[in-house]
């Protein structure tokens, strides 16, 4: 029983930070109605650039957000310029194949950059823990979780009370009837880009303490998060956190009750009974198709 | 029309999260032609840090080879493909070295996962098929004849010098129980199990056993099973990424057994105690083929030369690279003694008689399987240290293993 309610509380904790990671792909999409499956490899280069940082100047990883989140918050408006901004026709389709081909790119300059060895983020608080109901929980999760909330709601804030916000809002609801009534929606997916990089910077940082990786680490992520975000409701920040949690207490109850071999199984099978159920996803919208 | 866009998405996430006619062989080409050896290797994926430290030993072999003349007198040229630790891309690797680049000989990739696909192609072709890393009991099961794993010991006996060492413990210090925890790799869980067996006939009750896929978004669930059958000794079937994590989450949970083995992760010397912490290693054992002091034919040379070629120190010297090193050597005598380089001669030359290697001397049976035996190797006060079996041992173990700092 132990055991379940540490899985119940680490899956939380680590639920947040991939909350955190997905909830930057699902605004992506909302705004853009693009699928960036590079998005893993733009968290494993955000924890790359917060590792250059640790390793050259020695500066705490959480501190390197303060140079990392601007950094890819920068980039993220230039790649939506070059790479995805030329896309008009069949963007969703499209969109895979460059996102890809992009994801590809990181991977290769950060392998050429930083070899393809492991490496990981170090800090006192990657293996200091205190005790709860018997077992330790360690600062580091914590910590994550923390960012995770402080971002989230930074993130809530952006799109529910600022003028951009409701730009970036009625871009997802109708982009052309945003464009319709003076919203310019390259700006606002230009700058939603950088927003979900600046995401995938914070999202890195935990990533990389909590997890050695190397430049081909970004496979496995973007499997997860993409699994995120179709069970949350593609373009729902909310349904991306509630599927991050349900992903990962799911998966670490049932490594603990049934096997870590059938973790991911078990939550298939989940994804599969809700979209059986709400096609959409938890939070998405149901949209009418012409065909 | 409009894309069902969660298809295309839950598909994408899918394909990703599932990542696995009798040719003739390639005749001897003229004394003195160049030749082109062809590789698979990982340089992206899962194995990318092993695929290049197997690049590096390839690379200074063939260095070596062509200061004395060639292979044979066949100046050789390396060709590596990068198969992004994919069991598909690996297939198609092989078959296109050996029907587009037709090249002379072949090498083998990472890993008993990528092996296994691997030597269906390169066997159809006649090919001989050495391999540096490719040892599970699954490769054997084939049956092939042309395969040879090139390290002194099966990989399923790779834990059979530490349980050896364990039962051998006096009685009041031998261990009662044991915890094991392994992924689910024919490179890991086939040393696990036979290791968990030995133990068993040995008296050491089994407190906790798991196995758990290499994709797993966080350890320490994994870990707190572990730590919760307060085992007296720890049996870890690990590649490097789970294998630092386990030492972490150990460490939070201010868990102390008594001994800690891991499969993989401890050998990769310096790179392994940056990410622990230096201090953390003490006493983490790690079974090894391979390790830079060991009196074996041209060691010395082959980790001086490795130092003046890609630089560090004899310590970060990863063995993938002194085993894919050796695939070449035992070529290299194998086409010595055939007088050939056609692969049909090489891989009868491969079935007979002990070959020289920097890992020791090795000889291969009718599948490929060699007939040696693993060493242990322990942290201590930093540095890397056979210990076990006595005869090549330079310090005792270290057991109990001390507490985290």
């Amino acid at each position: 029983m132990q055991l379940v309610l540490e899985a119940v509380v680490l899956g939380v904790l680590t639920g947040g930070v991939y909350a955190l990671m997905a909830s930057g792909l699902t605004l992506i999409f909302g705004v853009m109605r693009i699928i960036n499956v590079g998005h893993g490899a733009l968290v494993i280069l955000g924890a790359y650039l917060s590792f250059a940082l640790f390793r050259s100047l020695h500066i705490d990883p959480f501190l390197t957000l303060l140079v990392t989140v601007p950094a890819m918050f920068a980039l993220g408006v230039v790649i939506q310029f070059v790479f995805i901004r030329p896309l008009k026709m069949d963007r969703e389709a499209l969109s895979v194949l460059v996102t890809y081909a992009l994801a590809l790119g990181i991977e290769g300059a950060l392998g050429y950059l930083f070899t393809t060895n492991y490496v990981e983020l170090r800090g006192w608080y990657e293996t200091a823990s205190f005790p709860v109901f018997g077992f330790y929980i360690t600062w580091v999760y914590v910590f994550g979780f923390v960012l995770a909330l402080v971002v989230l709601g930074l993130l809530f804030l952006i799109l529910y009370r600022t003028p951009f916000g409701g730009a970036v809002r009625a871009t997802m609801l109708n982009r052309t009837a945003a464009q319709l009534i003076g919203v310019d929606v390259d700006r606002v997916s230009a700058l939603a880009f950088g927003v979900g990089m600046a995401t995938a910077a914070a999202g890195g940082v935990v990533f990389g303490i909590t997890n050695a990786f190397n430049p081909g680490s970004h496979y496995d992520l973007i499997s997860r998060l993409l699994t995120i975000i179709v069970l949350g409701g593609l373009g729902s920040l909310r349904g991306a956190v509630i599927a991050a949690l349900m992903m990962l207490v799911t998966t670490e109850v049932a490594a603990v009750l049934i096997s870590p071999v059938w973790a991911s199984f078990v939550f298939f099978v989940i994804l599969v009974g809700v979209l059986i159920v709400r096609p959409q996803g938890l939070y998405g919208v149901r949209v009418r198709e012409r065909i | 029309m409009r894309k069902p866009v969660s298809m295309i998405a839950a598909g994408f996430a899918l394909v990703l999260s599932a990542c696995g006619t009798s040719g003739g062989t390639s005749g001897s080409p003229p004394a003195s032609t160049p030749i082109t050896i062809g590789v698979s290797v990982s340089l992206s994926g899962d194995f990318s840090g092993d695929g290049k430290a197997l690049q590096q030993g390839y690379d200074l072999w063939a260095q070596d080879v062509n200061a004395k003349g060639g292979l044979l007198g066949h100046k050789v040229t390396m060709k590596y493909v990068d198969d992004a630790s994919s069991t598909q891309q690996v297939v198609t690797n092989y078959q296109a070295l050996i029907t587009q680049d037709k090249v002379a000989l072949v090498f083998g990739p990472f890993s008993s996962l990528l092996t296994i696909p691997a030597s269906a192609v390169t066997d159809r072709y006649g090919y001989a098929f050495p391999e540096p890393a490719g040892g599970g009991p699954a490769v054997f099961k084939l049956g092939l004849h042309s395969i040879f794993f090139v390290q002194p010991a099966a990989v399923e006996d790779n834990l059979v010098s530490y349980t050896k060492w364990l039962l051998s413990l006096p009685s009041a210090d031998r261990p009662k129980t044991a915890a094991y925890a392994t992924q689910d790799d024919p490179f890991t869980q086939p040393q696990v199990d036979k290791a968990k067996g030995l133990l068993e006939a040995g008296g050491v009750t089994t407190a906790s056993y798991k196995v758990y896929p290499a994709e797993t978004p966080t350890w320490d669930t994994l870990a707190q099973q572990v730590v919760n059958s307060k085992a007296d000794v720890v049996v870890l079937g690990t590649q490097e990424p789970d294998g630092v994590a386990f030492v972490k989450a150990f460490q939070r949970q201010h868990y102390n057994p008594k001994s800690i083995v891991e499969t993989t992760g401890p050998d990769q010397g310096k790179d392994f105690a940056d990410k622990v912490g230096a201090a953390n290693t003490e006493g983490i054992l790690v079974p090894s083929g391979w390790w830079s002091s060991a009196k074996a034919t041209d060691n010395d040379k082959f980790v001086r030369e490795f130092i003046a070629k890609y630089g560090g120190a004899a310590g970060d010297i990863s063995a993938d690279a002194a085993e894919a090193y050796s695939v070449g050597e035992v070529v290299d005598q194998a086409a010595t003694k055939a007088n050939s380089i056609d692969n049909k001669k090489l891989i009868d030359a491969l079935h007979s008689g002990t070959f020289q290697t920097i890992q020791g001397p090795i000889a291969f049976d009718s599948v490929g399987r060699p007939n040696g035996q693993s060493f242990l190797v322990q942290w201590q006060h930093g540095q890397t240290v056979p210990v076990y079996p006595t005869n090549i041992a330079v310090a005792k173990p270290e057991y109990p293993k001390p507490n985290w700092p």
